[in-house]
């Protein structure tokens, strides 16, 4: 019996080429894009698959890290491991420069984050380096607003994102075309979902920070999730410090990411535990909850 | 889950607000447990705010905060769910005002159309002009679902009396494989459970169809071709040499060893070596993204295409066009627009409206030639060069344009070669 080749591909391949074509359509596009890696995974797969898709060569585009001062040290660690290995640049906006400066100013009260002032420092980063594309790893199943995103997202001089008015996208004819003073967002696993995302990782065993695994931390119980002790929160009289097996779904800064009781500490194990799932990732994330269109509103400003 | 089998199914719903649209895509989301507890926790929140019983599934697919006030939507919106089988993705497009350029920016990608039909009202004008639509786009399935059977007593005979409205007008259309399916929408009959309503009707539901769809011959593997994107040129010591071109196959297969031609040049080479990533293969098939090395050490560049030497696309300088305007700015007669095609990018002139679409009688007018947004007509369209082109009944992906304003840089126009 002769053994005859399939001519078609699964979901995770065909998702895997539509955003190296992306990639690719990117830097044939613009003049200077970047990589917005913020040490989550989602960020992480973007710099993977532009590994894939520009091989041999190395990647052609820099990392661009969005610091807002509040991180996990793992995340810093994996991000200067992976610059290195990669042979890559490495930008860094950094929060508390902007606030030096007088850019911004942090917020106040018990929930203030630092989540709003990356707008400006990302802004600022995107305008000082003259960055004309940054790539993202926003995808559309996250949360509403994003489920109107292009490939190609245009923005203003200002940043700004327009919802009502974005270029219709059609076939994969992909228009970067722009006017001095604005960019383009790119995102290249628009189409992809969490679990999707996982089992990608899963397959291709990709490195990714040791915060995703299952592990033992302090935490307090805010908001409906386990937020992690760290130096710039502050306990209210009747929170109690727990120590608990932990591992975060998503990651964003220390102050707001909620953990999730697991024991998951393999990616076997990740990727079933996320199969199982009822509750959405960003259902963990603080930022999103605080209001029905916290998210929109914030895109619209210039946010990732 | 068996991951390497399952395959990625691409749809796109049309109708308006009225024949259910949302709840459908609610249902499906809802029926094929794809809906998270803290989603359905704020949508339970919002349907009580507004009194309604129950839960309202329109209200999984609001997006943003104007189409929640107004309770329409805006833009294409796309959705995500997955079962055992497949994976899903829908383009939701609004059916109103904006309806023609959304359903033809949904349409471009799908593998598949969902027509909703209100079975209380049967065929109607929207009906028509979403098929049209979904004709000219050439998309490769057409699921028509009637909705709300549940207000006509889930009646038969006027399912038949639909089906046999939408055969008759339908027949002018260029269309390939066409289903019906009786649903309600709002309590869940036929969409992916089994209605108990209606055992009349013995063919399967809308989730059991869409899983069944034979769309892996959706994508030509007939006719290669390879648009390159970009070079790779690593000079690295260790790839001192390496010329790669990198893209995304639009059709057909190639094979290490298989005689090409890179055109527009029409130098001859041979493949060398075809890469998935760091994975050297044998061969290689759309919708693959790859690099490609020749044996011989040619010119080629961004926007040449590389095809086999034994079945290439027309070269033309001039040619017809289905064209779907886009843009809240009417057309300039005889302007120059930025066209795009697979990774090439000329200039173009609209010489010529042929003639106008009358897309709800399906007329054609050869005395209008103002086009607005919304309006479809076939042009004469003139390049600064040759394009590489084949007509988009035959392959989507190098029968397919898009043209820019200069002045705006907005893309104004999609158009299928004739």
């Amino acid at each position: 019996m002769s053994t005859q080749n399939k001519y078609y591909l699964n979901y995770l391949d065909e998702l895997e080429s539509e955003a190296i074509y992306i990639l690719r359509e990117v830097w044939a596009q613009f003049e200077n894009p970047v990589i917005l890696f913020s040490g989550g995974k989602d960020s992480i797969l973007v710099t993977h698959l532009a590994k894939k898709a520009f091989y041999p060569s190395k990647i052609p585009f820099a990392l661009m890290h969005v610091d807002t001062g509040h991180n996990f040290p793992e995340t810093i660690q994996f991000r200067d491991d992976l610059v290195e290995s990669l042979g890559v640049k490495l930008i860094v906006g950094s929060v508390q420069d902007s606030i030096n400066q007088g850019r911004v100013s942090e917020e106040k009260g018990k929930n203030a984050t630092r989540n709003a002032l990356q707008i400006t420092t990302l802004l600022d980063a995107i305008e000082g380096n003259k960055v004309d594309c940054a790539i993202g790893g926003g995808r559309r199943d996250e949360e509403k607003a994003r489920a109107k995103e292009r490939f190609f997202s245009h923005r203003n001089d200002f940043g700004e994102w327009d919802p009502k008015n974005q270029r219709p996208e059609l076939w994969n004819l992909l228009n970067g075309k722009q006017f001095e003073g604005e960019h383009f967002r790119a995102f290249p696993i628009s189409n992809w979902t969490e679990m999707d995302v996982w089992n990608y990782i899963k397959r291709e065993n990709i490195s990714i920070p040791s915060l995703y695994y299952a592990h033992e931390r302090e935490v307090v119980f805010r908001s409906n999730s386990w937020i992690p002790m760290s130096d710039f929160l502050k306990l209210e009289e009747n929170e109690k410090v727990h120590t608990k097996k932990i591992r975060f779904r998503t990651l964003g800064d220390i102050t707001i990411t909620g953990g999730i009781e697991s024991d998951a500490d393999t990616l076997e194990k990740i990727a079933l535990e996320v199969s199982a799932m009822r509750k959405t990732e960003r259902g963990d994330r603080s930022d999103d909850k605080r209001s029905e269109t916290a998210m929109e509103d914030r895109k619209k400003q210039g946010y990732f | 889950m068996q991951i390497d089998n399952n395959q990625l199914l691409r749809f796109t719903t049309a109708g308006s607000v009225d024949d259910g649209k949302s709840t459908l895509i609610g249902r499906l989301l809802y029926d094929s447990k794809s809906i998270f507890e803290d989603q359905l926790e704020s949508v339970s929140n919002t349907s009580a705010k507004k009194g309604h019983d129950g839960v309202d599934l329109a209200l999984f697919t609001d997006g943003l905060k104007d189409e929640r006030e107004q309770g329409i939507t805006i833009d294409v919106a796309y959705r995500y769910f997955t079962t055992p089988k497949r994976k899903f993705i829908i383009a939701d497009t609004p059916g109103h005002i904006q309806y023609t350029r959304n359903m033809v920016t949904g349409a471009s990608t799908a593998n598949a159309a969902v027509i909703l039909i209100d079975a209380r009202h049967g065929v109607i004008e929207q009906t028509k002009r979403h098929s049209f639509i979904a004709s000219l786009l050439n998309i490769p399935h057409l699921i028509v679902c009637i909705n709300k059977m549940d207000l006509v007593d889930y009646s038969e005979e006027v399912y038949n009396n639909i089906v046999g409205q939408f055969e008759e007008f339908s027949s002018k259309l260029l269309m390939k494989d066409v289903r019906y399916i009786p649903i309600s929408a709002l309590n869940g009959d036929n969409v992916v459970n089994r209605s108990e309503n209606m055992a009349w009707y013995q063919n399967g539901t809308l989730l059991s169809t869409l899983e069944n769809l034979h769309i892996s011959s959706d994508i030509n593997k007939i006719d290669a071709r390879f648009p390159v994107q970009t070079v790779l040129r690593p000079q690295s010591d260790k790839f001192r040499d390496y010329r790669g071109y990198a893209g995304r196959i639009a059709s057909g297969i190639y094979r290490v060893g298989d005689e090409v031609a890179v055109l527009p040049s029409g130098f001859q080479s041979k493949i060398k070596s075809i890469n998935a990533g760091e994975q050297e293969v044998q061969e290689a098939y759309a919708p693959m993204s790859v690099s490609i090395t020749l044996e011989d050490d040619i010119d080629v560049s961004r926007g040449n295409m590389i095809v086999k030497q034994n079945n290439q696309p027309e070269q033309e300088q001039e040619f017809d066009v289905m064209l779907c305007w886009l843009n809240n700015e009417a057309i300039k007669p005889r302007a120059k627009y930025t066209i795009m095609h697979t990774s090439n990018e000329e200039r173009a002139m609209i010489k010529e409206v042929v003639y106008k679409m009358d897309i709800n009688t399906f007329e054609r007018n050869s005395e209008d030639s103002n086009l607005e947004m919304n309006d479809i007509a076939r042009v004469k369209i003139r390049t600064t060069r040759r394009l590489m082109l084949d007509s988009y009944r035959d392959n989507r992906n190098t029968g397919s344009i898009i043209l820019i304003d200069e002045s705006t840089n907005e893309t104004v126009a999609a158009g299928m070669i004739v």
